[in-house]
């Protein structure tokens, strides 16, 4: 009797099969349409920041290149007249810069203009200790740069700790950026 | 009936062969480059490897296109880049690697072979091979004859004498 009970039980569970692996592909797909597509892993973490040379833009002095970035935490911004969402986060940018807390290098992404991007640092305030006009992109690939604005954290021996894509807010600073900024820097005190 | 057989076939494949042409100058549509002539290299091999790189490099704006398809900035600047770097010497698969430095196995439009991918690409096949040897059992078994019922046993023969007895009454 109870084999029979058994075998009962098993074709009932067999049924059960094409149902628990509809609810399983259920659960991947509604996790993927959850995710951004547009976040896209960078491989670039923890490895250190492929040499670049960044002409000034029109009107400065100094451009920016990877050399730049060596011997302190620095953030390096990628920014554009032509985008929107920089614009959202350029009064934070501007305001942090204030505090002096860590460098903010600029990367002028793709303008068409070359007047473009000096105008809009003079309009809206200019937060970077050296900016750098990248016009074909060069900087930009070299970060695996996909869209603005994006934000890297590189650490004093000039490697990529962080990616931020998206505009920075006062929450994400706190939050996210500040704490690995605060812990790279204690890292690279002299004698920490 | 008969008659009129061959002339909806016409009909349909008339139909078919729109249908097919139609989508034939669709896809011609869709998969002009975009590659611009003032971009392209003067050696007429070098650009035909540039081309055959560039259809494997996912545009990462628009990400479901090449970056020989697309026309997004970002395309263009990484064509100009395949093509300086190729006209630097470098070997298909040293431009490939490079971007996908940059950019990650994601920038590939066909994902390499490797343990994270097994699932992705041997999968289906996976799966197609299980759903058919689930098909072969379920037919053999059905094909084979059904057992007949186990005899009932003393207990169960009074019951259904009581049951039928029941009845009669």
């Amino acid at each position: 009797m109870t084999a029979v009970v058994g075998q009962g039980l098993v074709r009932r569970a067999l049924f059960l099969i094409p149902l628990v692996l509809f609810v399983v592909l259920v659960g991947y797909f509604w996790i993927g349409l959850g995710k951004d597509p547009h976040e896209v892993p960078s491989p670039l973490i923890n490895q250190p920041v492929a040499e670049f040379a960044l002409a000034p833009l029109e009107g400065r002095e100094h451009g920016f290149n990877s050399e730049d970035l060596k011997g302190h935490v620095s953030l390096v911004n990628i920014f554009g007249s032509w985008c929107v969402a920089c614009r959202i986060e350029h009064p934070f940018l501007t305001q942090l810069s204030r505090l002096g807390i860590v460098p903010i290098y600029g990367i002028d992404w793709r303008e068409k203009d070359r007047q473009a991007g000096p105008a809009w640092l003079t309009q809206y305030g200019d937060p970077y200790t050296l900016v750098g006009d990248d016009p074909e992109s060069r900087a930009a690939i070299a970060f695996g740069v996909t869209g603005a604005p994006e934000t890297f954290i590189v650490d004093a021996k000039g490697v990529i700790r962080f990616k931020q894509v998206g505009p920075i807010t006062s929450e994400i600073w706190e939050e996210t950026l500040w704490p690995i900024v605060r812990q790279l820097q204690a890292d690279s005190a002299p004698g920490g | 009936m008969a008659d009129r057989t061959p002339i909806a076939g016409r009909l349909c494949a008339g139909r078919l062969i729109t249908a097919l042409v139609a989508l034939w100058l669709a896809w011609g549509v869709s998969s002009a480059p975009a590659v611009e002539p003032a971009e392209m290299l003067t050696d007429p091999t070098l650009e035909t490897r540039a081309r055959e790189i560039g259809r494997e490099l996912r545009c990462l704006v628009c990400q479901n296109q090449s970056i020989d398809d697309s026309d997004a900035d970002l395309a263009r600047d990484l064509r100009m880049l395949v093509r300086e770097r190729l006209a630097a010497g470098d070997t298909d698969r040293e431009v490939l690697d490079y971007v996908v430095s940059r950019y990650g196995d994601f920038v590939l439009l066909r994902p390499p072979i490797k343990p994270v991918t097994w699932a992705l690409w041997f999968g289906p096949a996976v799966i197609a091979g299980l759903g058919l040897i689930a098909l072969v059992v379920y037919y053999r078994r059905g094909r084979r004859a059904v057992e007949p019922p186990a005899p009932l046993s003393e207990q169960e023969e009074k019951r259904v004498a009581q049951i039928l007895g029941d009845h009669r009454r």
